[in-house]
């Protein structure tokens, strides 16, 4: 048996369920109570695509450095599902905990030498103490917060507050899940040498910090940057930015008098028509936006084509989950890359943002229309799964309000009157943007929006010099957007190195942790974290100033570092794939492992 | 160049609306579609039923997806707003732009081809949300552009220029759009504006999805004997069942009706349908009786028109959101943006 170190708010502590039996409000309760004890945490829902009866994980990591990304690591596992027993046994590391609900016995093959295991017989002890059969089994769920608030030090004065936050409404709630969790509490210190060597501590108070998912931040800054029409189909992992748009919605933007709401929000029969209204919605004048993910952008596309070379401002946003075709719903990937960023037929590009936390999602959710209004053209925002449905902790989000939106080259009816002709796509001021006029507000602006051929001047052609004309056109534009969209973040190393890593989006913080820990070991690489398509002349710098550049990412064709070879010159021999596409967010320690093996293949060679 | 300006000439004499403006403003560019096509005469038919209405052109947005008659937009008002979308997608670029401008009046261009096949699924879902819009199906049960290939719409038994038979069971707009929960229903064709022009008025006065479904024949590749579409089948089998009219707001209804033929149908915005029973037996506000009336004649060989089905009571979109009654476009950012204060409330619930 080795000895188990002390792991003082620095652990992972890992709870697998049953889908549907309320083990969701459980683990908020032990994620949010080691928020308040000061401790930088960050949870993660590993669920299947099911609505009760499934498996399912809540991995919960704390760690006092603030590392956000997974370790790789099980230091406590509370293994609630008999189905899942042995894989939930052999997942804890060496020298780690295991609770199991110890009602019925388990196989004695299902052992481990190098873990401590703990007995707790939930059922039966909520069997005893709860009357009706549905409240047994969500009170089991929530009797192991008990037992884990004894083994790890959590505080029991904070869970009750939290308990009495989250059911202000309902105090019976209060006292019977506070109960449940005494009686876990209870029997733990009773039976065990409480607390174990990892255990939490308080540490402060996470001043200036939230505890948000990304889907939620998402929404939320579609309200900030002035969003009112919002059209989507259902589909996961996205659905959450539409709940949140609604719900945040609801609150700021219903009149309270009149019950009427400053924003329409239409259900859509598919993600084809969804794209329809975006672009029917910004057309007509009204900050217009679609959440989705990979299989709807699939549907999306005509539209995307048409809206590119039709000049049409339009939001998409992308949270990415496993593909191909329907792929693992309820995994997350950084996979859309090549789809977004060529979508649709014809020579088409698309500016995209990535956001690697949920808090570059609320602000790049208001920076995306923006950019999209001042472009006129399709601009994605490309999350994923880990970010949006998973809880993070993250600086709180800030508001400046002097903030005015940028509405882009629009003009209207007073402009029109100084002008002797409007005509559409004519690119006065060299940035290859023309300037658009709005449906119902003066017939002297008016012009025929058509996906086939069109002159500078709007007019119909089948012209092959007037439609080429257009086409360079756009790539002027592009050069334009290359300049506005958000530049990548640059961190360099302790000391000069020849290595560097790219990384984007939901990588950042295995990335970050990756780096310290092969500093250690004496490997530095300064580090780009790209935060937007097309690339600024700083990725392009960084790529040329390193002899080896890792390329970290999340889908297993590599498809950042084909981008990066597609768009730049002469750089691909220096790119290094990482890549780790389970479904899983990645690790820190795949980064680690990828980097230290290319380094000793080299070494050896 | 296949897209040409017609000569603005003001003659002398010509009549005006209430807003002071010709027949002449509500054209569009010259036409590029075969000589003697149907959607030429509904063209006119639109220019002078929005020129009577006195429509403000930059009020209008013409909307379309593709094919024939979603060329059509660009031939009538030339100052309003035009969009020609993509195949069977006009719904869903015509609910954006009403969900962002409610004040927008919309007349939506599609074909058989354009909704009956691509499209069907936009078309059912228009009809769902009930949008305001007029909705006109150009039908001519065959794709043009593409050289005569059977639409959806043509008849089992009709044949094609080259001969081939159609044996496929055809998709009826007008009877699904009433069995779907369609608000207004009406059919008409291309060669009748005498009932085409009341029509396409009290279509654009209701307030919801009015769908407009007009035969309007393909001379070049549907006007053969054989075909059912054709401009001599259409004559011989027309069957008008209703006649409508429509009197604005402002005019008294001056014409004299009798009790059971001439039934006045009221609008929100206070003008008035007045449907003509040309057939007595025949129930504009019953879907069943309009759908067993519609079966019936189909089986004795009959093409009814007229104003088929209308229940103006049914809430459009923006009453079932309760959409803001200024259109969205206007808000003022202020007006839409929570402001730093809100977050810092709404942030303590995160903590």
């Amino acid at each position: 048996m080795p000895a188990t170190q002390n792991r003082i708010n620095d652990f992972v502590l890992k709870i697998g369920t049953v889908n549907g039996t309320g083990s969701a409000s459980a683990n908020g309760l032990l994620m949010k109570a080691l928020f308040r004890m000061g401790i930088p945490v960050t949870g993660k829902n590993l669920f299947p695509s099911n609505i009760q009866g499934l498996p399912t994980w809540y991995e919960i990591r704390a760690n006092h450095r603030g590392y956000m990304s997974r370790s790789g690591r099980v230091d406590v596992m509370v293994a609630m599902n008999a189905q899942t027993y042995q894989k939930d046994l052999n997942e804890v590391s060496p020298g780690g905990f295991l609770i199991y609900d110890s009602t019925w016995p388990r196989e004695s093959s299902l052992h481990r030498d190098d873990i401590t295991v703990f007995g707790v017989p939930l059922s039966k002890l909520c069997n005893e103490h709860f009357e009706v059969a549905r409240v047994r089994i969500l009170m089991k769920n929530v009797a192991y917060v008990g037992v884990l608030a004894a083994l790890m030090d959590i505080e029991l004065d904070l869970i009750r507050t939290l308990l009495e936050e989250t059911f202000a409404s309902k105090p019976k709630l209060v006292a019977s899940n506070l109960e449940a969790i005494m009686i876990g509490y209870d029997y733990a210190r009773e039976n065990f040498s409480c607390p174990l060597p990892v255990r939490a501590e308080k540490m402060g108070d996470n001043a200036g910090h939230i505890l948000i998912d990304g889907n939620s931040a998402t929404g939320l800054g579609c309200v900030y940057a002035g969003a009112t029409v919002g059209a989507w189909y259902p589909i996961t992992p996205s659905t959450g930015v539409m709940d949140a748009f609604k719900a945040y919605c609801n609150r700021f933007r219903t009149n309270p008098e009149t019950g009427e709401k400053n924003f329409c929000i239409v259900q859509a029969e598919d993600e084809l028509a969804a794209a329809g209204m975006v672009l029917g919605g910004n057309w007509a004048g009204a900050r217009s936006f679609t959440p989705t993910s990979g299989p709807g952008i699939s549907l999306m596309s005509e539209f995307i084509g048409f809206a590119y070379y039709a000049e049409i401002p339009s939001v998409f946003i992308d949270v990415q989950r496993v593909g191909p075709s329907t792929g693992m719903p309820t995994r997350t990937q950084q996979c859309d890359l090549m789809l977004c960023a060529y979508a649709s037929h014809g020579d088409t590009r698309h500016p995209m943002l990535f956001p690697a936390n949920p808090k570059e999602c609320f602000e790049m959710a208001v920076q995306v229309f923006d950019l999209a209004d001042r472009l006129q053209t399709p601009v994605f925002l490309l999350s994923d799964l880990d970010i949006g449905m998973n809880d993070w902790m993250v600086p709180e989000l800030e508001w400046n309000d002097r903030f005015k939106p940028d509405r882009g080259k629009v003009l209207g009816p007073e402009d029109l009157r100084e002008m002797d002709r409007f005509v559409r796509y004519l690119d006065v001021d060299g940035d290859g943007i023309p300037y658009r006029t709005l449906p119902g507000e003066d017939a002297k602006g008016a012009y025929f929006v058509r996906g086939s051929g069109h002159n500078r001047y709007g007019g119909y052609t089948e012209d092959s010099d007037e439609y080429q004309d257009v086409m360079d056109r756009l790539l002027v534009k592009w050069e334009t957007a290359r300049t506005l969209v958000p530049p990548a973040l640059l961190s360099n190393a302790q000391r000069k190195t020849p290595l560097g890593i790219v990384a984007f989006g939901s990588s950042d913080g295995a990335v970050i942790e990756a780096r310290d820990a092969l500093a250690e070991q004496g490997i530095y690489a300064d580090y780009l974290r790209i935060r937007s398509f097309p690339f600024g002349q700083e990725v392009i710098d960084f790529l040329h100033d390193h002899e080896t550049v890792f390329v970290v990412e999340q889908n297993r064709d590599a498809q950042m570092k084909s981008l990066l070879t597609l768009e730049t010159n002469d750089i691909a021999d220096r790119l290094v794939s990482i890549t780790h596409y389970n479904g899983m967010p990645i690790p820190s320690e795949c980064v680690v492992q990828g980097i230290a093996r290319h380094l000793d293949a080299e070494a050896a060679a | 160049m296949t897209y040409i300006a017609k000569p603005k000439i003001d003659l002398p004499g010509q009549k005006r609306n209430e807003l002071g403006l010709t027949e002449r403003d509500y054209e569009g560019a010259m036409s590029t579609l075969c000589a003697g096509c149907g959607h030429d005469s509904i063209t006119a038919a639109l220019v002078q039923a929005l020129w009577e209405m006195s429509i403000a052109p930059h009020q209008l947005v013409k909307m379309s997806g593709i094919g024939c008659s979603s060329k059509t937009p660009a031939y009538f008002v030339h100052g309003a707003h035009g969009f020609n979308s993509v195949h069977g997608r006009m719904p869903s670029v015509a609910t954006g732009a009403l969900a962002a401008n409610r004040d927008l009046i919309c007349v939506g261009i599609s074909g058989d081809g354009d909704s009956l096949s691509i499209g069907f699924g936009q078309f059912g879902h228009v009809i769902r949300r009930n949008l305001n819009m007029l909705y006109m199906i150009e039908n001519n049960g065959v794709y043009g552009l593409t050289k005569g290939q059977f639409s959806a719409s043509a008849d089992p038994g009709s044949t094609a220029k080259k001969g081939e038979v159609n044996e496929m069971q055809n998709i009826n707009p007008v009877a699904t759009a009433i069995s779907m929960g369609a608000t207004f229903v009406a059919r008409s064709f291309s060669g009748d504006r005498e009932q085409l022009i009341p029509l396409i008025k009290a279509a654009i006065a209701h307030p919801g999805c009015a769908i407009l479904d007009v035969i309007s024949p393909c001379v070049t590749f549907n006007d053969h004997v054989g075909s059912t579409k054709s401009y001599a089948y259409v004559r011989e089998h027309l069957h008008r069942a209703s006649g409508a009219d429509l009197v604005m707001p402002a005019d008294e209804i001056s014409v004299e009706y009798r009790e059971g033929e001439t039934i006045p149908v009221e609008m929100h915005d206070g003008s008035t349908i007045l449907l003509k029973k040309v057939d007595s037996e025949y129930d504009h506000t019953s879907r069943p009786a309009a759908l067993g009336y519609l079966e019936k004649q189909r089986q004795a060989g009959y093409v009814v028109t007229g104003l088929l089905f209308v229940d103006e009571s049914l809430p459009e979109m923006h009453a079932i959101a309760k959409t803001a009654q200024a259109p969205l476009k206007d808000l003022a950012f202020d007006e839409l943006n929570p402001g730093s204060k809100a977050l810092v409330e709404l942030q303590k619930g995160l903590k």
